[in-house]
């Protein structure tokens, strides 16, 4: 109250700079984030641009080189081993995560016992960080002394090398993954199937239709911005994917496992070849953009019908 | 019949939720076998004797206490710079009419579509021009800004009506004591959920290090993983230990507030 009286008797300038002070205070406010988008965000993308433009170790001064690094992209054959290698992740990985995250989904959306214990074990995995969740998988399939090895011994199967041969290396970079990925997928799935009206099931069980027709004509179509949110996401993420390999098989049997990311990364860092890695980066960030926009379009095409 | 299709549905989850387990619980009792136990073949499921050894040349010779306060410092410092930065930008964004103000916001948004893996190169070059190479600074700050965030912090203020703003004002109330006094305190619920995802965002962190720091004094534990384990003779009893001892944070995290987990993952999973 004391406040109110005080305010009313404050002379005119006192009200002014009230004013002022509310016309700048907002851009006070936005500025620290501002900033550091800028010179973290903003400023690198435009350098990496200029980079792409260039012949540049990070030591001796640019040199601009015109669309040379880009000519030299599209005929690297090892750029375009890694990036159909991480084409070939994405192909394998995006529908395993999607069915298997579905179906868990599924189930644990009706009433059951111990529904709530059971989506927090599938959740878990997306907790822990992509190293050790690669440390993790490393030590069950050792070539020597995991235990996969031991219970495949059990069940009579000769010993795999998991982790030194490409096939099984990649299999066990695909099993991790979707370890560690799909509690993640499963929640969104989730929300995605308590958002249909459960009128429509009651309807359709009325009419005698089974449960998987239910499932086809009903489930799938309305979720299907939930299901372009899942795809699009993980198949981002996929491209993305660089720290579990890390951890997991470190790129190798020789390249077998380096996908994009970790193969600019060894150009610019490891090579030093700055203006070639930021093309690469370009050409990655143009697909990805290019993902992301298609999946806006979609989700909103998912969300009109 | 139903409950036959039912209790066939429970067993079968029983054994998937056991092999989803199974990987954490592994390294678990892995961590507490000594070297003898670890190399054996077969393998024996349970300790043949429980020892803490592991975790004791973890922390004495392998340095892992330096790399878990250098995890702590920057998973702390950064949270709170995060929520102090981004509900100020949401605030401002939410409820200022000023010049630019949408071009900020879409600017803001439209930093989504540029993912770090793309610009570590140019990043790396602006954080050395700064001073901030292997400096834990520089794993701080930057991330301390998501668009994520501020959107999620604006669209929760729009809420609050404009009036419990003017009525401030009109008890003489400045600009910063109604956003520290009114809109902190309103905000709690999504600064929450911001709070946890940061935590565990710069936990589980291992591109930021990768790029800032090369000094093996300044590593977080996911650098000091990532390096241990792309090691020729891998010490497998102590990497073990660091990771059953690194898990633990996050992992209490989510126990303790998991309702606000799911929450924030169908809210910001939904933003994409």
């Amino acid at each position: 109250m004391e406040g109110t009286v005080k305010a009313g008797r404050k002379p005119s300038s006192e009200m002014t700079t009230g004013k002022w002070k509310r016309a700048v205070a907002p851009y006070l406010f936005v500025l620290p984030n501002l900033l550091i988008f800028t010179v973290f965000i903003v400023v690198p993308a435009i350098f990496g641009l200029l980079y792409s433009f260039a012949k540049y170790d990070g030591l001796n001064p640019m040199k601009f080189i015109g669309l040379r690094n880009y000519t030299k992209v599209f005929t690297t054959p090892d750029f375009w081993s890694a990036f159909g290698k991480s084409v070939e992740y994405v192909v394998i990985s995006v529908p395993l995560i999607y069915v298997c995250s579905l179906a868990i989904a599924l189930i644990l959306s009706r009433e059951l016992a111990g529904k709530g214990f059971f989506r927090s074990v599938f959740y878990w995995p997306t907790l822990i960080s992509y190293i050790i969740v690669g440390l993790t998988w490393k030590w069950i399939f050792s070539d020597s002394f995991g235990i996969m090895n031991y219970l495949l011994g059990l069940a009579g199967i000769e010993p795999v090398q998991w982790l030194t041969d490409p096939f099984h290396a990649k299999m066990t970079i695909i099993v991790a993954t979707v370890w560690s990925r799909l509690g993640f997928y499963m929640v969104i799935f989730i929300a995605g199937l308590q958002a249909i009206p459960q009128d429509y099931y009651e309807a359709a069980t009325l009419d005698g239709a089974s449960k998987a027709r239910s499932f086809w004509s009903i489930t799938l179509p309305l979720l299907k911005p939930t299901s372009v949110l899942v795809v699009m996401l993980s198949v981002i993420e996929a491209f993305k994917a660089y720290p579990l390999m890390k951890a997991l098989t470190g790129g190798g049997p020789g390249k077998e496992t380096t996908y994009v990311v970790q193969y600019i990364y060894q150009i610019g860092f490891d090579k030093q070849d700055l203006g070639l890695a930021s093309a690469m980066s370009v050409v990655l960030l143009v697909i990805i953009a290019g993902l992301s926009v298609i999946q806006l379009k979609l989700t909103k095409g998912g969300g009109a019908s | 019949m139903k409950s036959r299709n039912q209790l066939l549905l429970f067993i079968i989850l029983i054994v998937l939720a056991l092999l989803f387990m199974f990987p954490v619980i592994w390294v678990v009792l892995s961590s507490f076998k000594d070297k003898t136990d670890l190399y054996q073949w077969p393998p024996s499921v349970l300790p043949s004797h429980f020892t803490l050894e592991n975790f004791a040349t973890a922390f004495n010779k392998g340095n892992f206490g330096i790399y878990f306060m250098n995890s702590i410092f920057v998973t702390v410092t950064s949270t709170v710079l995060l929520l102090l930065f981004n509900s100020m930008a949401g605030f401002a964004l939410a409820k200022y009419k000023f010049k630019g103000d949408n071009l900020i916001l879409v600017g803001f948004i439209s930093t989504l579509m540029i993912p770090l893996e793309v610009i570590m190169i140019p990043i790396f070059k602006v954080i050395s021009t700064l001073g901030l190479f292997n400096s834990l600074w520089g794993l701080i700050i930057p991330p301390a800004a998501t668009p994520t965030g501020v959107f999620l912090i604006r669209q929760y203020l729009l809420s609050i009506p404009d009036e419990l703003l003017e009525a401030a004002r009109m008890d003489g109330a400045g600009e910063w004591k109604i956003y520290w006094k009114i809109i902190v305190p309103m905000a709690k619920p999504v600064l929450s959920v911001l709070a946890i995802f940061s935590f565990m965002w710069r936990w589980d962190d291992f591109l930021w290090p990768l790029i800032v720091i090369t000094d093996p004094k300044k590593y977080t534990i996911q650098l000091a993983l990532s390096n241990f384990i792309g090691e020729y003779n891998v010490d497998w009893g102590s990497l073990l230990a660091m990771s059953v001892v690194t898990m633990v944070p996050v992992l209490a995290v989510f126990l303790v507030f998991q309702r606000y987990f799911v929450q924030g993952m169908v809210t910001s999973g939904m933003k994409g």
